[in-house]
């Protein structure tokens, strides 16, 4: 069942949907207020610590394949240590960064607007595929294309095809390429498949992937080995590791955002006249956290907090958990629910979810969660939803913060 | 031999981009040294020096991609982190442009209302990075300098002065100058020992006093008076708005405009204008009618708006704000841009028709 109107749906009157939002934003402007020193040194260390890590695996991978006698040891800590590196780059950093969490510092080399990540994904196509399209149409069936980026089948209202057979199957294979899956999204496949893509946008998208891509590949597959002499070979297992390691990691967290059960989809009707707070509350619906220690929360890229983040995006992520206690406090009190659990049942949800609807709906029985007061709404029969050009969506919200685009991007709108 | 050797540095560098693509190498170098960055600009604090009660003068040693060739009385951007947050001002440089070392110098003035000057004069501890923007204004001393000059200062105006003065002395071609110096006391005037000293060592540098305080603001009516031949000269004024803007109408009326150079730290774009159009300012309510060179950061503050800035060169984001609606143009490459609530630099755009802004 994919939810048409969100007030509805939660039983909640207009007045006490507006309070909601009022509380929220309450809660954004004291954060934005008391952002400060402590703030910034943590981005600051994290990117310390990220590029440290990055730079000993790199040199423990060089030297384990110069001293025959390290070979091991120094591969295994090389490989974890860049493992390591490019998930924290990609997920604490990068994607918050691209945010425009960090913003507010005024440091051109901590910004939105020029921040490139270390993944084959161009940072701008990255800011509209998932900065404006993800987080502002969030779950919102046909507008919303990480519903199963366009390959996977993950609401029972996505009409079945016999291609969904071998759903386990993609499913492996999008976890293992994830990023190279991620870097195919702003093309958006099944427009071009269809003719409905403007040629000349297309050719220049596919020349930033391709410039992009070259260059990640060239570093990990061609001058790291180079440099290796005879254990090229080694160095070129040992980047392989890495960047499946941080596939394999940002597939498994990201798909805990908005898979598991309780997190419910949209339909367009829900667009039309939105507010603010209904936005929110949207935001807070559609997505689902999961439990752990800071540690966990920090290679996550603090996504475990996902519906914080999907409140406030653009607030720095390490105010999250503060939030967190706020926002489930208010969940309580308005009798939202507030999905969370351990990752691996979260993932396990997810893992039921994309083998169940590989098959048709009649074979196999919903995980929707139980609306707050069960509504006698019936299951609405699965329909084609065609993907939305931008022409057809509503144009960007406030609620979505502060990132920006760079000179040079901005002239590719 | 150096530059051969920068250059060489440089390419490498860049080879080494390979290796640490999408960063650049000098995204790690500095972290062994903050200075070994030419990404942005930056400098270390290296001395803080005490000029007057509420001055100091900021000796800075500047980090990878800094010229040293300024022209004396030019102004640089300085940034500094304060909780967290980079704020931006500019300030003329007081020394001459070096031949060697390795060092530039700014001289500060804590402003009773301004919160950033006074951190750079009283809270900086050596060895503080700073961000910094390349030396920028046409407040400059022509070579060869005209033979005869006149400056006239008021209070921290004294510095891009200071800075030509400094330029003349090390030359040893003092021309014929007049230097006319206001402040408050005796006590406030920056610089007030060594250009006695310089005053007492060249001829042709003669230098008026004018104690605010006691003897009140100078009148320009006593120019004449002052300084006989003041139509003769070239001229420089650097000082409060209130000052350069009667110092501008007098010389005005003297048919004399082309003579007189005014410091206003104002920046040419170089790109092409906006159409201009209506700005209006969603929050504060209020509405402003501008041309295309006025920038959006200029009709706010035009129309009374609070607007924030920093650099005003297009360097920090200081200033960015909310459009709302509307397109605006980047004066610098001339690109348009107009995509709903995206948030943008106000200090370099300027209104192509009517916008709206979140302020």
């Amino acid at each position: 069942m994919a939810v048409a109107d969100v007030q509805e749906y939660t039983h909640l009157t207009t007045e006490e949907v507006e309070q909601l939002g009022r509380e929220l934003d309450a809660i954004r402007a004291e954060i934005e207020e008391s952002r400060g020193a402590a703030d910034a040194a943590y981005i600051n260390r994290l990117i310390k610590v990220q590029r440290t890590l990055a730079a000993a695996g790199r040199v423990a991978l060089f030297a384990s394949a110069h001293a025959k006698k390290a070979e091991k040891p120094g591969w295994a800590a090389g490989t974890a240590m860049l493992g390591l590196a490019k998930i924290l780059e990609n997920m604490e950093i990068g994607h918050n960064v691209m945010h425009g969490q960090w913003d507010w510092m005024n440091d051109p080399e901590i910004h939105s607007s020029n921040w490139e990540w270390d993944t084959a994904q161009p940072a701008e196509q990255w800011k509209h595929s998932h900065n404006y399209i993800h987080h502002q149409f969030t779950n919102v069936l046909g507008h919303d294309n990480d519903i199963g980026y366009g390959v996977l089948r993950m609401a029972r209202e996505q009409r079945w095809h016999p291609y969904y057979l071998g759903q386990p199957v993609y499913n492996a294979l999008l976890a293992s390429l994830f990023q190279w899956g991620v870097a195919l999204h702003d093309l958006d496949l099944e427009r071009i498949r269809k003719g409905e893509k403007d040629p000349k946008e297309m050719k220049r998208q596919l020349r930033q992937i391709a410039r992009k891509g070259r260059n990640q590949i060239l570093k990990d597959y061609v001058v790291y080995p180079a440099l290796s002499g005879r254990s090229w070979k080694s160095t070129i297992a040992a980047n392989m590791t890495a960047n499946l390691a941080r596939n394999l990691w940002s597939y498994l967290i990201i798909f805990c955002g908005h898979f598991p059960d309780g997190a419910v989809h949209f339909t367009e009707e829900e667009l039309e006249d939105e507010t603010r707070a209904e936005w929110y509350l949207r935001q807070m619906l559609g997505s689902a956290n999961f439990e752990g220690g800071r540690t966990l929360h920090i290679v996550s890229g603090s996504l475990g907090y996902q519906i914080e983040h999907h409140l406030f995006p653009d607030l720095p992520s390490n105010r999250y958990p503060e939030i967190a206690v706020r926002v489930r406090a208010l969940c309580e009190k308005y009798d939202i629910p507030y999905t969370t659990g351990p990752l691996h049942r979260q993932y396990g949800q997810v893992l039921r979810t994309i083998m169940k609807l590989s098959l048709p709906n009649h074979l196999t029985s919903s995980d929707d969660p139980a609306p707050p007061e069960r509504a006698d709404t019936a299951d609405e029969p699965s329909r084609e939803r065609r993907r939305k050009s931008d022409a057809e969506r509503q144009p960007r919200r406030t609620e979505l913060g502060a990132w920006t685009r760079s000179q040079q991007e901005r002239r590719h709108a | 031999m150096a530059s051969g050797n920068t250059l060489t540095w440089d390419r490498f560098r860049s080879a080494g981009s390979k290796l640490t693509t999408p960063l650049h190498p000098d995204d790690y170098l500095r972290l062994l040294n903050p200075l070994w960055s030419a990404r942005e600009l930056r400098g270390r604090i290296e001395k803080v020096v005490p000029e007057t009660d509420d001055a100091a003068t900021l000796v800075i040693r500047p980090g990878w991609g800094w010229h040293y060739d300024h022209r004396p009385g030019q102004y640089v951007g300085i940034g500094v982190q304060v909780d967290g947050k980079f704020q931006w001002r500019s300030y003329s440089v007081s020394s001459p442009p070096l031949r060697e070392g390795r060092t530039i110098s700014i001289t500060v003035r804590a402003m009773p209302e301004g919160l950033l000057s006074a951190h750079l004069v009283k809270g900086l501890e050596p060895g503080t990075i700073v961000r910094l923007a390349l030396p920028e204004g046409d407040f400059v001393l022509p070579d060869p300098p005209p033979a005869r000059m006149l400056f006239l200062v008021a209070g921290s105006g004294i510095t891009p002065v200071m800075s030509m003065l400094r330029t003349l002395d090390r030359r040893g071609t003092m021309p014929d100058v007049v230097l006319h110096y206001s402040s408050p006391t005796p006590e406030r005037m920056i610089f007030r020992d060594e250009l006695a000293a310089l005053a007492d060592k060249h001829e042709g540098l003669t230098l008026h006093e004018l104690h605010t305080d006691l003897d009140g603001m100078l009148d320009l009516a006593d120019l004449e008076a002052l300084c006989g031949n003041w139509q003769e000269r070239e001229t420089w004024a650097c000082g409060p708005g209130g000052m350069l803007d009667a110092v501008e109408q007098h010389w005005e009326k003297s048919g004399l405009s082309e003579r007189l150079h005014l410091e206003r730290f104002s920046l040419n774009l170089g790109g092409d204008d906006g159409e201009g159009g209506t700005i209006t300012f969603r929050n504060s309510g209020k509405k402003i009618e501008v041309d295309g060179a006025t920038t959006v950061l200029e009709a706010g503050e035009q129309a009374g708006v609070g607007m924030p800035f920093g650099c005003r060169m297009g360097i920090c984001h200081t200033c960015t704000v909310t459009l709302v609606s509307g397109t605006i143009r980047d004066l610098r490459s001339g690109d348009e841009f107009g995509q709903p609530n995206e948030p943008v630099q106000t200090c370099i755009t300027a209104a192509v028709g009517d916008c709206t802004l979140d302020i």
